[in-house]
This record gives structure tokens, C-alpha cells and sequence, in this order.
């Protein structure tokens, strides 16, 4: 039901008021003194509330920087769960500022929602997980398997892809939410579980014996995963980019949440730009000169905020990989701040 | 010989200042109109004003996408799909999965609710507790804790495909769903069904024939001897001229799963499960409460005419019953239909599942799939009513004697 009130918010919001596209984000948001920003309903590393309701997890942590950057107070966040199907909407209703929820970055998504991707937090593609009991050491062995997967997803569509360029038949059984996909998968449903390689690891924690299962070395598909915002809105476009670029910015220039005072005292000149001595860059995004120490007070740089959500200092431990600074062989890049 | 002049008809201005004017008279018909212009003018506005503000936000609208290629697969398609096929074929999909279930929901629901209120009334105090508590347990818990129960609960005890529980080795049982053999056509085939048609008709018109002339003339006939012949014997001399209307092919386990025969998918038995015995528990209660209301002295006529229990009840009582029961039967009906979009918490594939989940965040086209959506479930629920009021129309024209 949730659906239809907001398709109904939707139609009415654009029906009735000719201003929402372009109002001004980080106005509204500075006036309500909170950021809402859409996560998902729970996924470990991501975003999944701990056992005294605090959001953690990267996706998290992306929507803290924003919220650190604007009210240099990574509290100031209203974490909004949104399934797979009604983030979108969500978002296109204006019920979030920010969408930061494992989503994919493809060309339609930019295209045709009133949307766009500002950047990537996360490089990951989609694999399969399967009991080790059946002995299967690759997605080639999957013909007439069983695929549990959430509804909503461009999982969907590259598993329909990949099982037919392999010319493999399968049944596919798609479920409205995380958590219900991967309970039917543990209560032997289907042979295999399917989602971004992330969320493999992430999900296969949350079943009872997690050793019982094995990640497929098959990655069938490249899944950028970044926050969104809503189309039209350039000055909260750029924020929300920039505070991203403003995290591989400091892992490159080796600035942590421990040394960040001491990095602002030091007369190197790229060092002094970024920390916001030199120059008026956060002003020019509509925030104060200081916003990347903020950010990294209040999240870290990028490296640190891996490590602690999804990396070695978490239960997932996934490697840096394609998540590395692009000078250690990865992909993280950003434009210069100047 | 009637003296009276007959009065002119009324013209048809004046209908139309009655019908809308009321005592206001040509007033009231102005303010009718100009009422109704101004609701079609904000209509209007919302519409052009939501098409303007969508294509200034550059989201995607109108019905083009209907036409794209989905690109995703369905595990239960009642007519051809591959995920190559376009968004409307998967509303059809979705639209069909929606009506299968819910037209066996409804027969199921209303079979096990008779039972039940039959039991509940049933002067053997074992029975009726049994009845009572039946109702009692189903219609307190909410319908989506049962549908998850019987599909989790239900679905861990069962065995994986390759230990699957066998019945005679031609079906099986597993957490897969159920195999059974698949008939499949041969050149016998036409003829057969022909015949079996034919049979059908025969035996219905028999049966009309019979009644009448036991109703008009009191002339009981033994038709069951031609029925069966027509209904069993003439698909048998058919089958013996033109050959097997057609083989069987018997589920065989192949890697992971059965090929061959077909599959009813245990996401489709939850939900229907859930969904009757959901729904019978108020069914139930609203036939005891038809039965209820027709007078005690009914039963007692029929005790006293020598009629049987279940004949006094069958004959007499229910049909009285009937003129209650249908209005909120009715309902119950409407309810399972709407109530089957619970189907995404297991992961069946109906309409709200496929149309308004996965094509609607695949297109991202919201107002118009909702629309659909909600126009789908209106109309059929319109369509169940109108079935439901014509029955009902019959039965009080029948007993209205």
C-alpha cells in the first residue's frame, strides 16, 4: 500500500504544485534542519540498523557526510527504509533529499526517471551463491536451477541475460524485499541466491550456518552502485558529488578522522584548499569553507569508511579490489579540488 | 372500460429537470452543471499540469513503454512468455496469475466455508466445536501471517527435488512444488473432446428434462443409467475409433530439477491455501447466519414432511438462505480477489508482483502502472459484483413466487 500513496503523492505532487521539480534541495534542507535520506530495509555494511536502532554502513555513512557537511552534525540524518521497488518513487516524490541505497547506475535510471547518479560508492557486480551441498564450483552448472532474487532489481534482468546467452533454463522466484528473498533461499526454495557480489557476503551473515554456502567465482555483470538525486536541482547535484569526491580526496592526500586538525595546520597548498584555508570552494556548494573537515571528523575519508563498514575492520572483510584509490590499482578516482 | 384520458408522456426536458433540478427546478439543473464543468476543469488541470511538470523533470511518461521489451522472466505464465516479450504481455501474465488464484480461492473458500458453518451448526457437540474453533483461530490471525506460514513452514518440511516424496512413482512432492504427468495432444484428441462436449450437454439437458417432469406431472425418471453412458461410454467409443486422445509424460528428475510434466509451484498452493481457508472462516459465518435466519418452523416442516437432515437442508432451508447470503458473500468474494496481492511476500507472480513491482521499477513509470493497476482490480471487482447481483437477481425472482 505504501506503493500506491506514494504514486498517489507522486501524481499529486506533480499535478498540483508547479514549483516542486526545481525547488531548491539544500534550502529546504538547511530549513528543516534534517536531511532525509532513503537507505534500504537492511543490509549488512550498507545499511542495516544495529541492535539499538543506529543506521550503519556505507550508504549510511554517505548520507552522515552530506548530512556533516551541511550542519557539520552527522545526527541530522531521517533515515528513510525503501524497498528495491519504491525507492525511485520515493526519491521522485520528493520524500527523500537523497537516495543512498546499493542502486545501480545504468543509462535508463539517469534517463528516465528525473533522476541522476552522483558518482559511485561502491564498485560491484551481481554473483550467485549456492549450497556447498550441491557441488557446483561454477554459475556454467546451473542449468534448471532454481534463482531466488528481489523484485525490482537490474539483478532481474541480467540473470534472465546471462542464463540465455548461456543457453541454460532456469526458474526464477522473485521476492518483494531482502530479507524475504534470502529466507526462502534458506528454506530450500531455490538451489541459488543472486544479488550484487556485496550483498552475497553481506546476506550469507545473516543465514544460520553461513559456512554452509559459497560465493560462485562468476561475476555476470558490472554494478555501480552510488547515491542519487533528484534531476534539476544542480547546487544539491554538486554537493552531494563533491562530498563523495571530498572522501577519495582525503584518502589520497592521506587525511584520516584522527590527523585532520593537524593536515589544516600544515602550509602544504593542496592540503590548505581542500581543508577549506585556502580558497572558497564550500561556499561555492553552498556550504561553509570547512566541509571536508567536517566530513572527515564525522565519517572519515573513504578508505576508513570501507574498512569499517564492508572491509577488514567488518565482519564482511571484502577486499578493496576495484573499490582501491586509482594509484593502488583500483578505480576511485576524483577530479582535483581547485 | 376505462373513462380516464390517458396523460401525455413526459417530455423529455422535463425528465431532465426532475431528474437533476429536483424541487429546485432549472436552477438546480444550472448548478448541476456548472458543478459538473468545474470538477472536468480541475480534472483536466491536474492532468496537463502532472504531463508538464513530468516532462520538465525528464521522467519518462505515457504508454509507450507497453511496447519495450521487459527483460526479466516469470516462473508461472499461464500463456508463452520469455523475458524477450514486452511489458504488455507481462501485465497479461500478471493479470491472468491474478484471476487463476483468485477464481480458485473463491471456489475453495466457498466449498470449505459451507462445510464448516454446516459443521458449526450440526447438533453433534464434537462437530460444531471443531466448526466454531476453526473460525475462531483463521479469521483472529492476520492473512499475511498465514500466508507466510504456509508457505515457510509448510515449505521447510518438504524434501529437496532429489529426495522428493513419490506417489506411485508418476508424481512427486518436494520443495519444487508439485510434478504430476502432463497429458499431452494426439490425433485423438479433437474428437474426444468433441464427444466429452457433446456428453456434457446431453447429460445437463437430461437433467432439465427430468426435473420438469417431476416438477409438472410427478413423474419420477431414472436418468443416471443414460448419463453415465453419454458422459463415460461415448469418449470411450471414440477413443476405441480414433486412438488415445493423448499421452503422458511423466516427470523425470534432471539435474537439479524435474523436466517434463507439469508444475503447480508451491508459491501458487501457499497462497491459495491461505487465501480459502482465510476467507471460508467468513464465509462460514455468514452462511450460519443465512441459515439462521430462516425459521426454525422451516426445519420442523421438513422434519415432519419425512425429509432427511441434509434434504431439508439442501432443499429447503439453503435455498431460503441464499437471499442472505449472497449481498455479504459478495463481499467476501471482492476481498480474497483484493487480498491476493498479499502474493509478493511469497514471491508468486501476480499482477501487483510483476506490473506494479518489477515493470514499475524497471520503467520507473508510476502513475501509469498504478492507474493500470488499481483499473484492473476495479474492473474485476466490478465484474465479480455484477455476476454476484445477477445470481442474486435470479434466486429472489425464483423464491419471490
Amino acid at each position: 500500500m505504501k506503493r500506491v500513496t506514494l504514486a498517489l503523492s507522486l501524481a499529486l505532487a506533480a499535478g498540483l504544485s508547479g514549483q516542486a521539480a526545481n525547488a531548491q534541495t539544500l534550502k529546504t534542507v538547511k530549513d528543516r534542519g534534517m536531511l532525509s535520506c532513503g537507505v534500504s530495509q537492511g543490509l549488512p555494511g550498507f545499511s542495516s540498523p544495529d541492535d539499538k536502532g543506529n543506521w550503519t554502513g556505507l550508504d549510511v555513512d554517505v548520507c552522515r557526510a552530506v548530512a556533516a557537511a551541511i550542519f557539520n552534525d552527522p545526527t541530522k540524518v531521517k533515515f528513510v527504509p525503501t524497498s528495491a521497488k519504491d525507492r525511485f518513487t520515493a526519491l521522485q516524490s520528493g520524500e527523500i533529499d537523497l537516495l543512498s541505497r546499493n542502486t545501480t547506475w545504468t543509462l535508463s535510471r539517469d534517463t528516465s526517471l528525473g533522476a541522476n547518479f552522483t558518482g559511485v560508492t561502491y564498485y560491484d557486480g551481481q554473483g550467485f551463491m549456492v549450497k556447498k551441498s550441491l557441488k557446483v564450483n561454477s554459475a556454467l552448472e546451473l542449468n534448471s536451477a532454481s534463482v531466488c532474487v528481489q523484485t525490482g532489481t537490474t539483478t532481474e534482468q541480467n540473470l534472465a541475460d546471462y542464463f540465455k546467452a548461456n543457453n541454460m533454463k532456469y526458474e526464477v522466484i522473485a521476492f518483494g524485499t531482502n530479507d524475504e528473498t534470502v529466507k526462502a533461499y534458506e528454506a530450500g526454495r531455490c538451489d541459488v541466491f543472486t544479488t550484487d557480489q556485496s550483498g552475497l557476503y553481506a546476506n550469507r551473515l545473516k543465514l544460520a550456518n553461513p559456512n554452509d554456502h559459497m560465493v560462485l567465482p562468476e561475476i555476470i555483470s558490472k554494478e555501480p552502485l552510488g547515491p542519487m538525486v533528484r534531476h534539476g536541482d544542480d547546487q544539491w547535484f554538486d554537493l552531494v558529488k563533491w562530498t563523495l569526491f571530498a572522501m577519495v580526496t582525503a584518502e589520497e592526500l592521506g587525511i584520516t578522522s584522527k590527523n585532520v586538525d593537524e593536515k589544516a595546520k600544515m602550509e602544504n597548498p593542496e592540503l590548505k584548499r581542500v581543508l577549506g584555508t585556502d580558497g572558497n570552494f564550500g561556499e561555492q556548494l553552498g556550504v561553509t569553507n570547512d566541509w571536508v573537515i567536517r566530513i572527515v571528523k564525522a565519517v572519515g575519508n573513504y578508505g576508513e569508511m570501507f574498512d569499517r563498514n564492508v572491509g577488514s575492520g567488518s565482519p564482511l572483510a571484502i577486499n578493496r579490489g576495484l573499490n582501491n584509490l586509482w594509484n593502488k590499482g583500483g578505480l576511485q578516482y576524483a577530479p582535483p579540488i581547485r | 372500460m376505462s373513462t380516464e384520458a390517458r396523460k401525455p408522456p413526459l417530455q423529455i426536458a422535463l425528465k431532465i429537470r426532475r431528474l437533476l433540478g429536483g424541487k429546485a427546478g432549472w436552477n438546480g439543473v444550472a448548478v448541476q452543471f456548472a458543478f459538473a464543468a468545474v470538477l472536468g476543469w480541475v480534472a483536466y488541470e491536474i492532468i496537463s499540469n502532472a504531463r508538464a511538470n513530468l516532462e520538465k523533470q525528464h521522467i519518462a511518461a505515457g504508454f509507450g513503454f507497453l511496447a519495450n521489451n521487459a527483460g526479466f522472466d516469470v516462473n508461472q505464465t499461464l500463456i508463452s512468455y520469455t523475458g524477450s516479450d514486452t511489458f504488455l504481455r507481462v501485465f497479461v501474465v500478471g493479470l491472468l496469475n491474478t484471476l487463476v488464484v483468485s477464481v480458485v480461492g473463491i471456489v475453495f473458500s466457498t466449498l470449505i466455508g459451507f462445510v464448516v458453518a454446516l459443521c458449526r451448526l450440526s447438533p453433534n457437540w464434537l462437530v460444531s466445536r471443531v466448526g466454531e474453533i476453526y473460525v475462531e483461530i483463521i479469521r483472529n490471525l492476520p492473512l499475511l501471517f498465514q500466508i507466510l506460514f504456509w508457505y515457510l513452514a509448510v515449505l521447510a518440511a518438504l524434501p529437496n527435488p532429489r529426495q522428493s516424496i513419490s506417489l506411485l512413482g508418476i508424481a512427486f512432492i518436494s520443495n519444487r512444488g508439485l510434478v504430476i504427468p502432463q497429458p499431452i495432444g494426439q490425433a485423438g484428441l479433437e474428437p474426444f473432446v468433441a464427444a466429452l462436449v457433446f456428453g456434457i450437454v446431453a447429460a445437463l439437458s437430461l437433467r432439465i428434462y427430468a426435473r420438469r417432469a417431476l416438477f409438472l406431472r410427478g413423474q419420477l425418471i431414472r436418468i443416471w443409467p443414460y448419463v453415465l453412458g453419454l458422459l463415460i461410454g461415448l469418449p470411450l467409443v471414440t477413443m476405441a475409433v480414433f486412438g488415445l486422445p493423448f499421452t503422458v509424460e511423466l516427470p523425470q528428475l534432471k539435474g537439479f530439477n524435474f523436466a517434463g510434466g507439469a508444475r503447480i509451484i508451491p508459491e501458487f498452493v501457499a497462497l491459495t491455501l491461505a487465501l480459502s481457508t482465510y476467507t471460508a472462516a467468513f464465509v462460514a459465518e455468514i452462511v450460519r447466519a443465512g441459515i439462521l435466519s430462516v425459521h426454525t418452523g422451516q426445519m420442523e416442516a421438513g422434519a415432519s414432511l419425512g425429509l432427511s437432515r441434509g434434504n431439508t437442508l439442501r432443499l429447503i432451508v439453503v435455498p431460503q438462505a441464499m437471499r442472505v447470503i449472497v449481498p455479504p458473500l459478495t463481499n467476501q468474494y471482492l476481498n480474497l480477489t483484493k487480498n491476493s496481492s498479499l502474493a509478493v511476500a511469497i514471491g508468486y507472480p501476480d499482477l501487483v508482483s510483476v506490473w506494479a513491482g518489477t515493470s514499475l521499477s524497471q520503467t520507473g513509470q508510476a502513475i501509469e502502472i498504478i492507474a493500470m493497476t488499481m483499473g484492473v482490480y476495479l474492473l474485476i471487482s466490478l465484474f465479480t459484483s455484477a455476476l454476484m447481483s445477477i445470481y442474486g437477481w435470479r434466486l429472489s425472482r425464483s423464491l419471490g413466487a
